[in-house]
Order: C-alpha cells, then structure tokens, then sequence
C-alpha cells in the first residue's frame, strides 16, 4: 500500500467547508483540529501548519493542544487501531499483560505503529464495560474478559483483513 | 483615576490602587514575596506557587502574584506555616530538577539556587525525578535545555505575548509538559528570531547564550593573530551591573582598559560605526523622501532580530528596509579593508570579535554571503555583555578600580548620535540628525528629539525640517511592531497617504540596553536607568551628530568616497530574503 507523505496532503474540501463554518466562532480551533482527525486519522503536521494559515493561529498553539490531549495522533496510525483499556478494573484484572502479549507477538509498544503499517496500539482509560475486564477493542470492535493467549489469535483475525 | 482602596499587609495600613496584586502592594511596604513565574514584564499567571500568603480570616492560601488585594483585607505575607508551605513548593520543584549547580550556565545568580539557598534547604524529602531531555543547541545564539526547565512559563509568555514571535510552548501535559521549539521542532526550524528575551527572562539554567568566550581566548593565545574588539553602545551602561554597580553607570573607559589588559591589540567603537550607519542611512533616507516615487517609509534595519522577524513575518515590507548594515557589521568590515590596508595587515591574519548586549547580533554574523564582504567572514566572534563580565572576571581584572582610557583610532571615535543606537528612538534620533544637515546644510540648534525618547510601546512624531514635515514611528519590544506595519500595510492596499516616512524597530523592550544579551534581572526600573546613562553619554560627547565626527569624515575621504558610493553599497550595505516561518 502506498503510503502518502505528509508533504503531499493538503486540506481537503470537506476541511475547509468545515473551516470556513466554523472560522469565527470562539472555540473553533478544537472542532477544527477534531474533524481534522477524523478525516486524516491524525494531524499531519503539513495540515498543522495549512491550518495555521488559514486560521491566523500561531502553529505553536495548535501544537499545544494537539500535544495536550491524548486524542490527537501527531503519527499516521495503522489500518487496525488496538486500544487497551488501562482503567482500574482492567488494570487490576491483568491489562498491562495483555499490553506486553501485544508487544510480544506484533513487536510495537504503546503509541507506535508496526513497520507495515497493520496495527497501532494505544493505552485507553475506561471503555465502559467493567464487567468484561480486562477488555480491548481493535477498530472499536470490543473483546472482553480476555486472557494474553488470546491476543495472538484477535492479531490473526484482524491482520490483513 | 482609579479608584484607591485600603487594606493591611501583616497589620500594616496601605492604600493602593484597586487592583494592585497582593505582590506589588506588598512591595510598597517593603515585604517582598518570593515568585518564580511572576516577572514585572509579565501578566501574572500563578504558575509556580511559591507566592502564597494568606488573607487573615480566610483557611485558604492565596496566590500573591495573581490575586488582586481587597479592600479592608490584612494579608499575611511571611508566617511560619506560609514559609513552610513556600519551602515545600521549592522542595517540589527542586525533586524534578538537577542537583548540578557547579556546572549549570547559571551557578551564582540562578533564581532557584537562591530560593534554596534562603529557605535553607538541607535534604530532599521527595523521590527525585529528573526527565531525561535533550539540548537544543540549533541556534547559533541559546541553548535551550528543557531538563533544567521548571515550567514556570516566563519565556513562552515572553516569546508569545512581549515578542509575539511563537517560537517557544508547551508541549504535553501533567509531568510529562515541556517546553519546545513550537511545532515541537528544533528552535532554529521555528520562528525564533534570537532576540534572547526568554533566556533574559529564565529564571534558571533552562535558557542560556552560547557561550563563545572560548574562542575569543583562543584567538589571544594563538600569537599569530591581530586581535580586535569592538563593543556597541548599550554594553557600556549595563556591564557595570555585573561588577556590583547602578545599572546606568557609564564605564565604557574602564572596558576599553579591560580590553587592553586582556591584550586586545586594537579597541575599537560599535558606536563609530553607529555614525557610520546614519550617514549611510539618513543618505538613503533623505534619497527616498526627496526622489518622486521612491518607496516609503524607509525601515531600520540595526537589530538582527527584527531583521528576522521582518523576513519571516512581513516579507511584502523587504522593499522598504534599510539596505544599510548594522553597526556591528560595518564596524567588522572596515576592520578586515580600511583598517587592515592602513596597518599593513592581512584580514586573515585578523580575529575580529565583539561585545554585544545581544544574542541575534551571534546569528546575524552568517546570517547571508554579504556578511563575508571582506573576502571572508567579516566578523568572527561575538560576545554577550554576560560573556563579556565573565572573561574580564576569568581574567583577574580588578575591573572597578581600572582606570578610564581611550579607544583606538581611527574606528573608535563617536558622537553622541552614534551611542543612543543603544535605546528604543536613537536610530530615529541619530538619523534626523542628520539628515536635517542633509536636506539644510544647517546645523540642528537643539540636536534633542524627546518625542522618540522613552519606554511607550509606539512613539510617534511629526518632525518640522524647515517647512517640510516628515512623519515617523519608533516601536521597541517586538511585539509592538504589527500595528505599525498594519498601517503601513492598510495605507499602500488602499493607495492611502503613508502614516510615515521613516520607522525604527528594536525587537528588545527599550532597545538594546534590554537586549538578549545584558546582565540578568532586567526590569523597566533598569531599563530606565539603562536609558538615563545612554542620553547622559551622549550630552556629554562634544560631538553629537554622526556627520561632524571627524573621524568619519576622514574614512569617507580616504576610502569609502562618499555615503551611498558604490564601495559604500559593497562593504556596508546587505540584501534581503522572504523566509519561511518554519524550516520543518
């Protein structure tokens, strides 16, 4: 698969109808950087910087947000997004093996992406669903009550699926 | 006016404006509150927490720095469970910081060390935590180290709101915040322009010049070598600061004796080349302003830093900018041809260094081909007034009972016209001047123009040249300087008469006497002492316009021809280029 270098992006149509909407209203700048997200799956730092333009905001600030919260991704993320839930039930039911089982059968640690660009894997607070702790979820799609043998086989499903 | 209230700092009656931050009424009576984020350049943003003191009656601790005083409120300001929650917060701090003082740029007037030092820190009670980061040293003017950072905030208050450049911010959150080059790059791929106000304004080792003096000692050593100095105007009020003396104190004759002690070879003046600066630029000036269709305002162009900004940020304004150099360049050209050629000496065999209250003034030396005017680089080193102080002090020079001497000739004779280059206005000053001898053939009566002096973010003034008016503007501290170019800009879109004909800019709050580069601490209190001893050196010169100095007159007859002659345009005169803000 080709992958596209941040160079090559430019702001697409859907953006800068969203920009222009939402330009002069106070608040503006974490809607934008939110659809942003939504159509690049990350902020690639050339749209960063168009943005910047556009918007007449100092690049500095929006890096300020985007390394602030948690939800931005500054890296492409890979096609199947695993993200392991670390809040207090899943912690205590074993979550930190699941995240080394991971690390053990694609090789990546959390925030980073396989050299194939198959998968990412990211820490989460709660899911949302205790009960089935320890759970993770692979492009939303949740698996709960797991045990670390588990993990090569969800690996096997989702890879090049 | 504004309305006066009164309260009680610890029992004691005080009447202040409403307002006044617990702090600065503090202050008025003599208490002072330790702080580490709070800076009188800067809004108070309540970031370090040392500030606390207590509003008697109230359980709560309150921020001094950003907490106005109420009316008929006592505050207390030093009891001993306050002390003991301030020392707690230095002991904090001091958990996620390195313990390696003896090696830090700032050992000895570090403002956390002193807290330390006065609260009597013996032990650290808290695990220590020290992030491992690296240095960015990109730049050719500071070091940004982010593992000595506290987070206090001054510098990207500074470098966003005084500045308004954005080259430094937060990065992250919670423990793991930081500070960066903006965008996260390294700091010479972000906007920056050197100016060096955060490392002015760091209250710790987290940003600090680099540190040259090494060179300068190597030059000296090296024997083979014809060593020459030259220290522009604004050192010679503020490096006395560094020695125990009044900021403002003139002692430009003991650093001349300090210059030759340390075995410069040739002590040269900043501030001559300051005279020749304005011939070149009030000729280029009274050019545009007399020629039908020329392009103005004309904008100066001395301070490296509001070069850069000018490049990046407003490259539509290349066309009105001085091509005149700065002093500091002049003076390095004439050392490696005028100079060289009298003496005999080959430029090569020439180190060419000088003292600067400023860190871009590191940058501007390679900044373009036409800083290598000499065949080579035109100027080799420069200094801070803080290197400065060090060496003289490495040196062993009993630097307050040296005795006051003279500059070399034939680059070390200055007007008075010449040494304002050092504040916010002097360019403006020093270039009317002359320019009115210019468009006269008269001499000024009274050579002051007040209406350019002083500490106003803007100044502006109408200037009456027998009959012809001529409009200007002064903005210092550079985050004054987007209203003047909004003007202009507005003006030449709606073929509007231009609000001015000529603008001076200093990117560093009141000029260079509050550059980058100056000794530590500098507030509008310093800085108007600063001021004071600038104007005092200039009334006391006997010559105060640039074209009377006869020195000049003599380097235009003998070599450079005449101001603007086409040896004048190769060796004093530079380009400019639109830049990218980033690099990455």
């Amino acid at each position: 698969m080709p992958v596209s270098t941040t160079e090559e992006l430019k702001i697409t149509d859907g953006l800068m109808e969203f920009v222009q909407e939402w330009k002069n209203k106070p608040g503006n700048l974490i809607m934008i950087l939110h659809r942003t997200q939504q159509e690049y799956g990350f902020v690639p730092r050339k749209i960063a910087m168009d943005l910047a333009k556009v918007l007449d905001v100092p690049l500095a600030k929006i890096y300020g947000v985007i390394t602030f919260y948690h939800f931005f991704k500054l890296e492409k993320p890979g096609k199947n997004q695993i993200s392991v839930c670390m809040g207090t039930a899943c912690y205590l039911k074993g979550a930190g093996d699941l995240i080394q089982e991971i690390e053990n059968v694609i090789g990546i640690g959390v925030n980073q992406t396989t050299d194939d660009q198959e998968f990412s894997l990211e820490s989460v607070r709660c899911v949302g669903c205790c009960g089935l702790a320890p759970v993770l979820t692979v492009n939303g799609e949740v698996y709960g009550k797991l045990k670390k043998d588990q993990i090569a086989e969800i690996v096997a499903k989702h890879r090049g699926a | 006016m504004a309305k006066m209230i009164d309260a009680q700092i610890n029992g004691r009656k005080i009447t202040v404006e409403e307002g006044t931050s617990i702090l600065k009424a503090a202050q008025m009576v003599g208490m002072k509150i330790p702080a580490l984020c709070y800076h009188p350049d800067l809004p108070a943003w309540a970031a370090c927490g040392i500030c606390v003191t207590k509003i008697e009656g109230s359980p709560k601790l309150v921020r001094a720095c950003a907490t106005p005083i109420g009316a008929g409120q006592n505050i207390l300001t030093h009891d001993p469970d306050i002390v003991n929650v301030r020392r707690e917060v230095v002991e904090l701090i001091l958990a996620n910081h390195p313990d390696d003082c003896l090696y830090c740029p700032r050992n000895g007037n570090c403002e956390l060390q002193r807290l330390a030092a006065e609260f009597g820190i013996r032990e650290q009670p808290f695990e220590k935590n020290v992030r491992s980061l690296p240095l960015d040293d990109s730049t050719p003017s500071i070091i940004l180290d982010p593992e000595k950072c506290i987070l206090c905030g001054r510098c990207v208050k500074v470098c966003q709101g005084m500045q308004n450049v954005w080259a430094l911010e937060f990065i992250g959150r919670g423990d793991g915040t930081r500070i960066a080059g903006a965008g996260d790059v390294l700091l010479n791929e972000t906007p920056c322009i050197k100016c060096g106000q955060c490392s002015a304004h760091c209250p710790v080792g987290a940003i600090y010049e680099k540190d040259d003096t090494a060179k300068v000692w190597r030059a000296l050593q090296d024997g083979k070598k014809h060593v020459v100095a030259q220290i522009a105007p604004a050192v010679r009020v503020a490096l006395g600061e560094a020695f125990g003396l009044e900021p403002g104190t003139i002692v430009t004759g003991k650093i001349y004796a300090a210059l030759r002690r340390l075995g410069i070879h040739a002590i040269f003046d900043t501030n001559f080349a300051a005279d020749l600066t304005i011939m070149e630029e009030a000729t280029e000036f009274v050019h545009r302003f007399t020629t039908e269709g020329s392009t103005l305002p004309l904008i100066s162009s001395c301070c490296p830093s509001w070069v850069d900004y000018l490049e990046k940020y407003f490259g539509d304004m290349i066309p009105h900018f001085s091509t005149a150099k700065s002093p500091q360049m002049m003076m390095a050209s004439m050392v490696k041809t005028y100079y060289a050629q009298k003496q005999g000496i080959e430029p090569e065999d020439i180190f060419s260094f000088s003292i600067m209250p400023c860190t871009s003034k590191k940058y501007e030396i390679t900044r373009d081909e036409h800083m290598y005017s000499t065949g080579q680089q035109d100027l080799d080193v420069v200094i801070t007034t803080r290197e400065f102080a060090r060496m003289i002090k490495q040196a062993g020079i009993d630097f307050l009972n040296l005795p006051d001497e003279e500059p070399d000739n034939p680059l070390g004779m200055y007007s008075g016209a010449g040494t304002i280059f050092g504040v916010t206005g002097g360019v403006m000053e020093a270039a009317l001047r002359t320019a009115y001898h210019m468009v006269t053939g008269e001499e000024l009566g009274k050579v002051e123009f007040e209406m350019v002096r002083g500490l106003e973010g803007i100044k502006s003034a109408e200037i009456d040249i027998k009959g012809t008016k001529v409009r200007v503007a002064v903005a210092h501290q550079m985050g004054n300087v987007e209203e003047i170019m909004k003007q202009i800009r507005e003006a030449k879109a709606t073929g509007k008469e231009i609000p001015y004909h000529f603008v001076e800019v200093m990117a560093c709050r009141g000029g260079c006497i509050g550059g980058g580069g100056q000794p530590y601490g500098a507030t509008d209190e310093r800085r108007k002492k600063r001021i004071a001893g600038i104007y005092k050196d200039d009334s006391q010169q006997t010559v105060r316009c640039s074209h009377n100095n006869p020195y000049i007159q003599t380097l235009y007859a003998d070599f450079l021809e005449k101001p603007g002659s086409h040896k004048a345009h190769e060796l004093l005169h530079t380009k400019y280029v639109d830049r990218p803000l980033y690099q990455k």
